[in-house]
């Protein structure tokens, strides 16, 4: 078995287009190349039409009847579908894995929006605890708050709330991008590996404990860093892709992001910059 | 895992005891061992209402046993009598279940821990509850079950508090259930959602200052380190805010008076608590559906912070 921590499988790691950076443990890496095309595969995805529209009145069924509902009209080929009356329920819209236009009109309980990869969803309301958690891909704006353990565990997508968040946004998140527009609890981004979290208001005690690898962009004021947690310099590029990212997000385009902080992660974690098993795979 | 649930109407009365038993119904997958409720109802605040009982509703991991209806009724004659002693009138009396009972009580004193004191140090009878407006219910079963039982429903009132419970570190019986009496406070309640790391080190710092505690339940804590706080002079809120260094552990809370609504919230915000606010009602709870039994329109909540404490008064 090749050992995969020797400079030479990191260099063919890199041709191969797993990362195109130079592994220094404070990057933001990119393990897949964008110009190759993925074919990948979920039982249960659905070719839908976009323009195919239709409402769900969710008022007085189960989240299990309202997800499988959803589940039905998808493989019908209806591409954008309004919930009406999610009223805080549970765990509605989990496990949507293809591309989907999906409107809540009210707000949601806990888990929402749980092991999606795809869909494009707008929350006209407010989000419980662990809103998004594992998403993959796709985006998720939400209108007004959300709990705590928002965008736990995400790994790619765009997670933004237009209001305040409770604590441990992002915790364990493993890539992605998660958007705030007012307050953040404490514990933001414990523990977590990738990725990058914006907060424009100001953010609890004990911000960034124990991450790993990613970067925390905070515009308020920081109420402690937590274990390892450091300032690092706003750069020029970072101010361009925060500018870019707050308009995508239709949230704080006025925002002035040069007076940002920076926060990262202090120290090297051995044997951290090693691939995942999976690229471990092919780079063997 | 505990559900709790409060709400409080500012400037008007409304049916608070169906309103709770909606909002902690909703939340009965959280827990269904026991349910219990503090209720501040509409009195003339002539008289104290005094919510005791006389036996266990024993369930598993109980430490209590099931005893005869006529020991109940043995207890039941002593507490009578003692009443008579201390010169407290029974103007009315319920008995809803052989070992619940509740007494309109006419008693002129300040400070009621003589008076628990005296009524408790008869074996078994626990009071859940003593004030001018609060009732504490408590029992097995979850919340419909309880508020069934005690016919709840029709309690008219301006604030309240409730709790399902799911037992963890202690069995299931009605002296572990909550809410709790601010013992031995006129109308304080307390419930908790969580665990204290520091129960059994304040346990002996309290009761070395003369404070009782009824059960093992962690929870019970809450309510006597908040009413030895306010026997030393702090106010609600000060207590309150005291607990968050006080007390270790992870805890979301609501402590009730005669006249006000509390929550805090650990350091680090690990139980959840999802909050409504408006100039007439302010209602909360452990998850936004329980506040949806009773907002079933769509409003603006939020999740308070870690280490927030709010008061609201009535």
């Amino acid at each position: 078995m090749a050992n995969i921590k020797t400079s030479e499988k990191k260099s063919k790691a890199q041709s191969m287009g797993m990362h195109t950076e130079v592994l220094t443990g404070r990057t933001q890496q990119k393990f897949f190349n964008p110009d190759e095309a993925e074919n990948f595969y979920y039982f249960g995805t659905y070719d839908v039409d976009f323009n195919k529209r239709t409402d769900l009145d969710v008022m007085n069924m189960s989240a299990p009847e309202a997800n499988k509902e959803i589940d039905n009209l998808m493989s019908q080929g209806y591409g954008t579908i309004v919930i009406k009356n999610p009223q805080g329920k549970h765990s509605l819209g989990v496990g949507i894995l293809n591309k989907l236009n999906l409107i809540f009109e009210g707000s949601l309980g806990y888990f929402g929006m749980g092991s999606c990869d795809g869909p494009i969803v707008r929350i006209n309301g407010r989000v419980g605890w662990s809103c998004a958690e594992n998403l993959m891909a796709g985006k998720v704006v939400i209108e007004k708050n959300a709990g705590s353990c928002f965008g736990a565990a995400i790994r790619g997508g765009d997670l933004i709330c237009k209001g305040s968040v409770g604590a441990r946004t992002g915790i364990d998140m493993k890539g992605g991008t998660i958007i705030i527009g007012g307050d953040a609890g404490a514990f933001t981004g414990f523990m977590m590996q990738r990725g990058r979290i914006i907060i424009l208001g100001d953010v609890g005690i004990n911000l960034g404990d124990s991450m790993y690898d990613g970067t925390i962009f905070v515009g308020g004021e920081i109420g402690s860093y937590g274990s390892d947690a450091v300032d690092a310099e706003l750069t020029a590029s970072d101010q361009d892709w925060l500018r870019r990212k707050l308009k995508v997000a239709e949230i704080g385009e006025d925002f002035d992001v040069s007076k940002m902080k920076k926060i990262v992660a202090g120290k090297k974690l051995w044997n951290y910059d090693n691939l995942e098993p999976t690229e471990k795979k092919g780079a063997i | 895992m505990c559900g709790i649930a409060g709400l409080i109407h500012r400037g008007k009365s409304s049916n608070v005891g169906s309103e709770l038993q909606g909002m902690l119904q909703a939340l009965k997958h959280r827990g269904e061992d026991s349910t219990g409720y503090a209720l501040y109802g509409d009195t003339d605040g002539k008289n104290f209402i005094m919510r005791f009982k006389v036996g266990e509703n024993v369930g598993e991991g109980s430490s209590s046993v099931m005893e005869d209806v006529s020991v109940y009724d043995e207890r039941k004659k002593i507490v009578d009598q003692t009443l008579s002693e201390m010169g407290a009138k029974i103007i009315k009396e319920e008995r809803t279940l052989p070992y619940s009972l509740r007494y309109e009580v006419d008693y002129e004193t300040k400070d009621l821990l003589d008076f628990s004191q005296r009524i408790e140090s008869i074996p078994g009878v626990e009071i859940l509850s003593m004030g001018k407006s609060l009732e504490v219910i408590k029992d097995l079963g979850n919340a419909k079950m309880v508020c069934d039982r005690y016919s709840l429903d029709k309690l008219v009132g301006t604030h309240a508090i409730g709790h399902a419970r799911m037992a963890t570190e202690s069995g299931v019986d009605i002296k572990s259930a909550h809410p709790f009496w601010g013992y031995p406070f006129s109308d304080v309640s307390v419930v908790h959602n969580g665990q204290l790391t520091n129960y059994w080190n304040n346990r002996r710092v309290l009761e070395n200052k003369g404070m009782r505690f009824m059960s093992e339940c962690d929870s019970e804590l809450i309510a006597v380190y908040i009413a030895q706080k306010m026997r030393e002079g702090a106010s609600l809120e000060e207590g309150m805010k005291d607990s968050l260094t006080g007390l270790d552990g992870v805890f979301t809370y609501f402590v009730a008076t005669k006249d006000s609504l509390g929550m805090a919230k650990d350091t680090m915000a690990a139980k959840p608590l999802v909050l409504y606010e408006s100039d007439d009602l302010v209602a909360m709870g452990s998850e936004e559906i329980a506040i949806r039994s009773v907002l079933p329109h769509e409003i603006d909540t939020y999740d308070p912070f870690d280490g927030e404490v709010k008061v609201w008064q009535i």
